[in-house]
């Protein structure tokens, strides 16, 4: 892993989202739980669920590019969030997979969970243009 | 709530508190199966460290509620629902410093699910930033603010 530690967006830093930790070579995304990131009392947003869930996306990408010692403009083409729980106001961890890594674009799945790994609170579906830097 | 829901203060409601509040999130406009909502131009919502393009995140945020808003205006009433499944489309990054309007209609409502679509637009509706499909359900029993 040559990667650094990324360095994550404006928007994910001020909704409270950080860098967990790494496993199996991929980072792996929290977020707190606190009052920004709630909808119905007690539970998240699907809005703030889905800017988990990209933000994870997009540093595994960054960091698979970097690694791959490629440089590129992440453009989104588009999202597709599955949720099938409700995350309670608490932590919510997210890791993705990037399922392809093509020259001109990118496919990525993620998944978030709560207390029980195995049964996500809701997964995403990512298509992400790679552009030449300008 | 009474069989007469009324939009624009059901959106007082929801969009004063929690991320949606958070986001400044604002009542538009609606009609008899649609809802528009804005959400305002903000610094620090910023995607990329290098450009000044808003992120994707709060415009997901916005399409939901405005999603959640249209199935409540044709229902009629302020039932707890929940987001199956959303997809966004987008089209262009935002332009800078414009609010983001986010406009959804429900097409359909059968007894257990809602399906909406929608376009989100930076001041020009027929030049989009993104196209949205989403599919809500009911939860019969289930008061909003409870679980």
């Amino acid at each position: 892993m040559a990667s650094k530690h990324p360095e994550l967006p404006p928007y994910a830093r001020s909704l409270g989202i950080g860098l967990d930790s790494m496993e199996d070579g991929l980072p792996v995304l929290r977020a707190g739980g606190d009052n920004i990131t709630e909808g119905r009392p007690g539970f998240y947003h699907g809005g703030a669920i889905s800017g988990l869930l990209e933000t994870a996306g997009y540093t595994a990408l960054r960091m698979a590019l970097a690694d791959a010692g490629r440089t590129a403009r992440l453009k989104p083409i588009n999202i597709t969030v599955q949720f099938l729980a409700p995350a309670k106001a608490a932590p919510l961890w997210a890791k993705a997979r990037i399922t392809k890594l093509g020259r001109r674009n990118a496919n990525i799945e993620v998944e978030c969970w709560q207390d029980e790994r195995s049964r996500p609170r809701a997964t995403a579906v990512m298509n992400v243009l790679l552009a030449a830097e300008d | 709530m009474t069989s007469q829901f009324d939009p624009e203060q059901a959106a007082q409601f929801v969009l004063n508190v929690g991320h949606s509040g958070w986001l400044g999130m604002q009542y538009r406009a609606s009609g008899e199966d649609w809802a528009e909502l804005t959400l305002p131009w903000r610094e620090d919502l910023i995607g990329e460290s290098e450009r000044p393009v808003l992120a994707s995140g709060p415009i997901v945020s916005l399409m939901d509620m405005a999603s959640g808003l249209a199935i409540w205006t044709r229902m009629g009433t302020f039932q707890a629902i929940a987001t199956l499944d959303l997809r966004v489309d987008y089209q262009r990054p935002a332009r800078e410093r414009h609010d983001v309007i986010g406009r959804a209609e429900c097409y359909r409502l059968t007894r257990s699910a809602a399906f909406v679509r929608g376009v989100a637009h930076d001041g020009d509706p027929d030049d989009p930033v993104a196209h949205t499909a989403g599919v809500f359900m009911a939860l019969p029993g289930v008061s909003r603010d409870g679980k």
